[in-house]
């Protein structure tokens, strides 16, 4: 018994990990090919993130990914691909920093001021996905396709026409929505963190946001484990035939998840909204959709797996830069070892899955033949 | 001479199960031997491996005095055998040249198909065997009794002088059962073998020339047709302790549990599937519905728990009408369902046992407190469920998928009726499951409805069916045609109905009262969708 | 029913009075002459509202539009060509974008480094297989998902060519991380005496010269689509037919299909269904990859970082409207190619603004024909979308520029709002398969 658990937690944590050593040898031999000495990079990587400014740089980094990814796994959850949280978040953003700074929100106090932006985001956030989702359940068109096509409207035109009406007045070159008041901001965490470490320095802020993500992470998991909602998804999920004989609308569930999956995607872009940046502009940071869902499947859909996928990527990401000054390596490498761990992760996943099922039909038939060899034995004792 | 097919102590194990277990076999050149069991007696198996699906663990395989091992159809292909499934490997989107040619396509130099020497091929077998078909109409346009047809030309196209018939007539209708038996004799006449599974020993006897009976995984006997009867195979068939579901008391009530009227409902293509069927099931009563698969049984029962919108009609339980209600409040107001394919709306088959019980119940108690999921109530219930239905599994949070058939099918039985229902509806409750687990099954049944259950039955199995119900409605071409008795009904007057030959038929016999008047207007039989 | 843009089964359809008689009529026309009627349908269309819109709208049918409305469905075509091998094979692809971006690439590199376009044609084809062939393994051997295999290579595929540029185009003159230097396309001509340019004949461009109504427009339009046309295209097309040949008429092809439909009766029969899933998933990529050559060499001239814009999904997207059908594939990548042309060709505006009056009465008539078929539901989105369009149109005087970037996006979902459903993919499109069930 206690070494079926132990095989069934080394399968659990085995599969990611493979993948990740599965990454660094394969982009080992990119770099020796290359000409580089992959020892030397990987060294340079991680002692770069041993320093508590890049910790909080990995962090930064970290949030928005990390909410993408729980957007992207809460349609995965139910079968859904909502590959359009890009344009989810991009266009929730420019709603949500658009209305920050207008009329009379501008004039609402701290709480109520960010409460608002971000309630203007989720909805934004929702309603973009809800198209996507009453497209699939009114007309019957994929999901996938919908969210797609909708990115590029979000962005080529929805947002393209609205930031001319919503500039800035100057007649700036990178125009963007008017920056925020100091009221929508979200304050930065550095004092929290410093109370376990020294001091950050080199101007590092460590966002705001990632209390949201925490609380988002928190909520996902409880939702989805524990509420009836949750298992109405999963169900829908597993088997929407028989989720519907067991009383669940598959309809309305594809509905509730785009609509919930978008208004978390709305999330995304709060981390430079809600920053010093305060505003939507032209540079607005774009992909963290397409990463997120990259983050999803690295986390299995799991709350705290998504959060170590996004630690990752976010590492990968903030070693770019430390392998662009040290030279040791090409910066480009972790941009292959991202696509190398999200490709053989699944892939781990996969054959993981089948271990298990096999683990499990093998001892249920244990379980059968055990029984049936019980029965006589009890048979015979009873006259006796 | 030697024989075509000879099978020397074959043993097939698979996890918990000995599907075969020392089956010998003799099929001599030219015959047609059938082969007769009882659901999981290991006919499929024997057959799959006789075709190269699935290699023995034991034992030896001669095809035509030669010792062979077919570790694939390609194999078995080029040994001269040819399999016909039960379930039809046919695709829907593709011609029916294109899909006898499938595999063997005549082809030029460059890889080209030649669609001439291909349909002079199909015409030539067609003709020497009496097989007309169109081989330009797509698959998805033919009848069942035609796609059997092209499933049969497939072999013969390959040259196959061996034939496999996996339960061909299980979904033929009767006139269709007749054409079928007539090119098997034309078959054999052209020197084919022909190798068969069934378990309608009328048919057995019909055509045959020899049949061998398995019996969990064994061969017990084989015999020649003309020195038995039915009853003998039945006895060999089932060994002397037959399941049989026998009636004992009535608990039928006088209280109307299931009140169902005026229902019709709608396919795709606007044709009625379930025509004005009225029906009414007491407190303590089983109803069986009796038909052909595809009669509107399904859609019937789909219109009562709520997952098809009938077109109009009335489906009352307890009296309140719950006609344009969600599944969800059908359940909540008392209403269960066992469905007839497991895997499709019956389980989540990646979902862990304890979840699956919760399923359908989510939100009652103990599966749920307000809006959380009751983790530790479900669990315990799973538990007592496994329990109670002796389903055989080492924890309840293996996935579903790792039980057997019939500890599925408990753990769904378990599921729908541990909540205390007022109405069950079962489709086919012991398809495809073992012996032990169908009595089982039956006896679960019995005591819920001892208890009070009203249960709507479908199921194919007539014994299951006649031993079970208080009251049996047979269902034609989406109309409910008539009422029997099941004390004194016989399967051939059953049969009868079913297939609405008692038309022609002057005494079928056995007719009860109407429950509905409606529902026994047999000409009403002759309106045709 | 099942099967509105090719083979139709004349037994199906009724002959009836009215609109619905007529459309059956047409329906059991031959296949070239329905498209030539299509074609020509749809020229009819853009000449009368080039009358109507007047001066600046002759964007939509002059003969370098045209010209450019095939460049521009190349990619979306081969894509989608590249999506119904797959599909067909039963592989859901949505990984064709990765492959494409990977076509860009060694299109790009192939053309340069061998000197060759011809060697980047062959190159972008390699470099698409390979994600092909990434997909395949994913897919068809290890089972995974494959809507998330896809993905995975979507997301693999830019992080791979960033590499590989600063690798490779950093070092050559006039390359960067982010382009290759330049690297042109194959050879250009003009199809004899129909076309030319300068002094040579040209039978087409006279008719365009004489300003007739419709039929100068007809002879412009396909003047355009004759002259200085790339080989690039030609063999583009030329796969068109050549596909439906391989996938209808061959016994690799047949194996292929069977894939899609029933991999099951395939495998009782001896057929290789792994092996032929490969197959059509590797051609799949080949053929993206083609699509990413042209991209880089034919449209742009250079390899640009980001330069598919989302084509392979709308290549997937005309595979869906095709109804995973050659002929089918074609007649969306026409569609939906033709506004990036507009998007790029008129600048003004005012073409994009016609396009408007376009599509309302495309809608019109697709209002019409819903409501004779008694689709209510359809008629009712077809009317009100239909009287936005023309109400937009006779309040704007000229379109927003964000309208031409938005309109290849926006005919993709609106085209797919009234087809979706009629529409029938491969039976077992997307199931994973394992043998032996």
């Amino acid at each position: 018994m206690n070494q079926s658990i132990l095989r069934r937690v080394a399968l659990a944590v085995g599969a990611p990990f493979a993948a990740v050593v599965f990454a660094v040898a394969l982009s080992s031999v990119v770099l020796l090919i290359s000409g580089n000495n992959p020892y030397n990079a990987f060294s340079d990587m991680l002692e770069n993130a041993s320093r508590l400014e890049t910790f909080v740089d990995i962090l930064n980094n970290a949030t928005p990914l990390y909410i993408s990814g729980i957007a992207a796994a809460i349609g995965f959850r139910m079968n859904l691909f909502n590959i359009g949280v890009e344009g989810q978040y991009l266009i929730a953003a420019f709603f949500a920093a658009a209305v920050g700074s207008a009329g009379f929100v501008v004039d609402l106090p701290a709480p109520l001021h960010v409460a608002v932006i971000l309630l203007v985001a989720m909805s934004v956030g929702a309603a973009w996905a809800g198209v996507a989702g009453a497209l699939k359940v009114t007309r019957g068109i994929n999901e996938v396709i919908s969210t797609i096509m909708l990115n590029f409207i979000a962005v080529g035109g929805v947002i393209a026409w609205l930031l001319v009406e919503f500039q800035d007045d100057s007649g700036a070159s990178n125009s963007g929505t008017t920056p925020l008041a100091a009221s929508g901001r979200l304050p930065s965490l550095n004092r929290v963190l410093e109370t376990v470490t020294r001091e950050i320095g080199k101007g590092r802020e460590l966002t705001g946001v990632l209390i949201i993500a925490v609380v988002v992470g928190i909520g996902y998991h409880l939702f989805i484990n524990r509420t009836r909602l949750g298992f109405d998804f999963r169900a829908s999920g597993y088997n929407p035939m028989a989720a519907r004989a067991g009383g669940v609308p598959p309809k309305r569930m594809i509905m509730y998840a785009m609509l919930l999956s978008g208004a978390v995607a709305g999330l995304v872009g709060m981390f430079e909204v809600l920053s010093d940046k305060g505003q939507y502009s032209q540079s607005f940071v774009r992909g963290i959709g397409f990463n997120g869902i990259a983050v999803a499947l690295i986390g299995r859909n799991n709350s705290v797996g998504i959060a170590v996928g996004a630690l990752l990527f976010g590492f990968l990401s903030t070693s770019s830069g430390i392998l662009q000054i040290t030279g040791s390596a090409t910066p480009e490498i972790v941009e292959i070892m991202k696509g190398i761990i999200v490709l053989s992760a699944v892939v781990a996943y996969e054959v993981v899955r089948r271990i298990r099922l096999r683990d499990e039909a093998k001892s249920a038939a244990e379980a059968t033949e055990r029984r049936d060899d019980s029965v006589p034995v009890e048979g015979s004792e009873v006259p006796a | 001479m030697t024989a075509a097919i000879e099978l020397i102590g074959i043993t097939k194990r698979f996890p918990g199960v000995i599907a075969n277990d020392d089956v010998n076999l003799t099929v001599q050149r030219g015959e047609i031997h059938a082969i007769c069991g009882e659901n999981g007696a290991g006919k499929s198996t024997l057959m799959k491996m006789l075709y190269g699906m699935q290699a023995p663990d034991e034992g030896q395989m001669l095809i035509d005095g030669e010792p062979v091992s077919l570790s694939s159809p390609s194999d078995a292909i080029a040994r001269g055998i040819g399999m016909v499934h039960q379930h039809f490997m046919l695709a829907d989107q593709l011609t029916v040249l294109e899909n006898v040619i499938l595999g063997s396509e005549p082809t030029n130099g460059i890889g080209m198909i030649d669609f001439r020497e291909a349909r002079r091929h199909f015409d030539e077998v067609g003709e020497s065997y009496g097989l007309t078909i169109d081989p330009d109409d797509l698959v998805e346009t033919l009848e069942v009794g035609e796609r059997q047809r092209v499933e049969i030309i497939k072999v013969l196209f390959r040259g196959a002088q061996i034939l496999i018939l996996d339960e061909p007539t299980a979904v033929l209708v009767p006139q269709e059962v007749e054409e079928l038996f007539r090119n098997m004799r034309d078959l054999k006449a052209k020197g084919a073998t022909i190798l068969f599974i069934d378990h309608k020993l009328q048919e057995v006897l019909e055509i045959a020339d020899s049949i061998t009976v398995l019996r969990q995984g064994k061969t017990i006997a084989t015999v020649d047709p003309k020195d038995v009867t039915a009853g003998d195979l039945a006895e060999l068939m089932v060994g002397s302790e037959l399941p049989v579901p026998d009636t004992t008391d009535s608990t039928v009530t006088d209280e109307v549990s299931l009140d169902v009227h005026g229902l019709t409902v709608l396919d795709a293509d606007k044709r009625r599937v379930v025509d004005d069927v009225s029906l009414i099931i007491r407190r303590g009563e089983i109803v069986g519905i009796a038909g052909v698969e595809g009669n509107g049984q399904h859609e019937l029962v789909s219109a009562i728990i709520g997952t098809m919108t009938p077109e109009s009609g009335t489906v009352s339980l307890n009296g309140n009408d719950l006609a344009t209600r969600s599944v969800r409040e059908r359940r909540e107001a008392g209403m269960a369902y066992v469905p007839q394919d497991r895997h499709v709306e019956g389980l989540l088959l990646d979902a862990p046992l304890w979840e699956n019980i919760a399923l359908g119940h989510q939100t009652e108690k103990p599966f749920s407190k307000g809006i959380w999921i009751d983790r530790g109530g479900t669990r315990a219930r799973t538990e007592e469920i496994c329990d109670w239905y002796d389903v055989r599994t080492p924890n309840v949070d293996v996935s579903a998928h790792a039980l057997s058939g019939g500890n599925q099918q408990k753990l769904i039985l378990g599921r729908e009726i541990t909540t205390n229902p007022d109405l069950l509806s079962a489709s086919h409750p012991t398809r495809g499951i073992d012996v032990g687990a169908q009595a089982a099954v039956w006896d679960h049944l019995r005591t819920a409805r001892a208890g009070g259950l009203a249960t709507l039955l479908i199921s194919a199995d007539l014994e299951e069916l006649i031993g079970l119900s208080d009251t049996i409605v047979v269902m034609f071409h989406g109309k409910l045609v008539a009422t029997l008795d099941p004390a004194d009904v016989t399967p051939r007057v059953l049969g009868a109905y079913m297939t609405g030959a008692h038309l022609d038929d002057d005494s079928p016999g056995g007719v009860a009262p109407p429950t509905h008047p409606e529902a026994t207007t047999t000409d009403s039989v002759g309106v045709q969708p | 029913m099942t099967d509105v843009i090719a083979t139709p089964r004349p037994a199906d359809t009724p002959e009836e009075g009215g609109v619905k008689g007529l459309f059956a009529k047409y329906v059991a026309l031959p296949g070239p002459i329905r498209w030539m009627t299509a074609a020509a349908l749809g020229v009819l269309l853009l000449s009368i509202v080039q009358e109507i819109s007047g001066e600046g709208s002759s964007v939509l049918t002059e003969p370098g539009t045209s010209g450019a409305m095939l460049r521009f469905a190349v990619p979306i075509l081969l894509a989608g060509l590249g999506g119904l091998f797959s599909e067909r094979a039963g592989v859901v692809n949505i990984g064709l974008e990765g492959m494409m971006i990977l076509g860009t690439w060694f299109g790009a590199w192939g053309t340069v480094n061998f000197d060759s376009p011809w060697a980047g044609l062959v190159c972008g084809a390699i470099g698409g297989a390979l994600g092909g062939l990434l997909h395949a393994v994913a897919t068809v051997s290890f089972g995974v998902d494959h809507i998330i295999s896809g993905v995975a290579i979507n997301i693999l595929a830019p992080g791979l060519t960033r590499f590989l540029s600063d690798q490779v185009f950093s070092d050559w003159e006039g390359g960067s991380i982010t382009q290759s230097p330049r690297a042109v396309g194959l050879p250009k001509f003009d199809v004899p005496l129909l076309a030319g340019q300068g002094g040579s004949t040209s039978l087409l461009g006279e008719l365009d010269d004489k300003d007739w109504f419709f039929v100068s427009d007809v002879a412009g339009f396909l003047e355009g689509a004759m002259q200085s046309l790339s080989l690039y295209t030609v063999i583009a097309f030329a796969l068109v037919p050549l596909s439906g040949f391989v996938l209808w008429r061959t016994r690799l092809g047949l194996r292929i299909r069977i894939c899609g439909e029933r991999p099951e009766a395939g495998e009782s029969l001896g057929v290789n269904i792994y092996l032929h899933k490969y197959i059509g998933v590797v051609t799949s990529g080949a053929f993206a990859g083609v699509a990413g050559g042209f991209v880089a060499m034919e449209l742009a001239g250079i390899y640009r970082e980001g330069q598919t814009l989302g084509r392979g999904y709308i290549g997937l997207a005309a595979l869906i409207f095709g109804n995973w059908r050659p002929g089918g594939v074609m007649l969306g990548s026409l569609l939906f190619g033709y506004p990036f042309v507009l998007a790029l060709r008129d600048s003004t505006g005012l073409g994009t603004r016609a396009l408007l009056l376009v599509i309302g009465i495309a809608l019109i008539a697709v209002l019409v024909f819903s409501v004779v078929n008694r689709k209510w539901t359809d008629s009712i989105i077809a009317g009100v979308l239909a009287l936005a369009m023309l109400i937009w149109w006779s309040q704007s005087s000229t379109a927003p520029n964000w309208l031409p970037n938005t309109m290849p996006y926006a005919t993709v979902l609106l085209v797919l709002v009234f087809m979706s459903q009629r529409l029938r993919m491969p039976a077992a499109d997307g199931q994973i398969y394992r043998k032996g069930g």
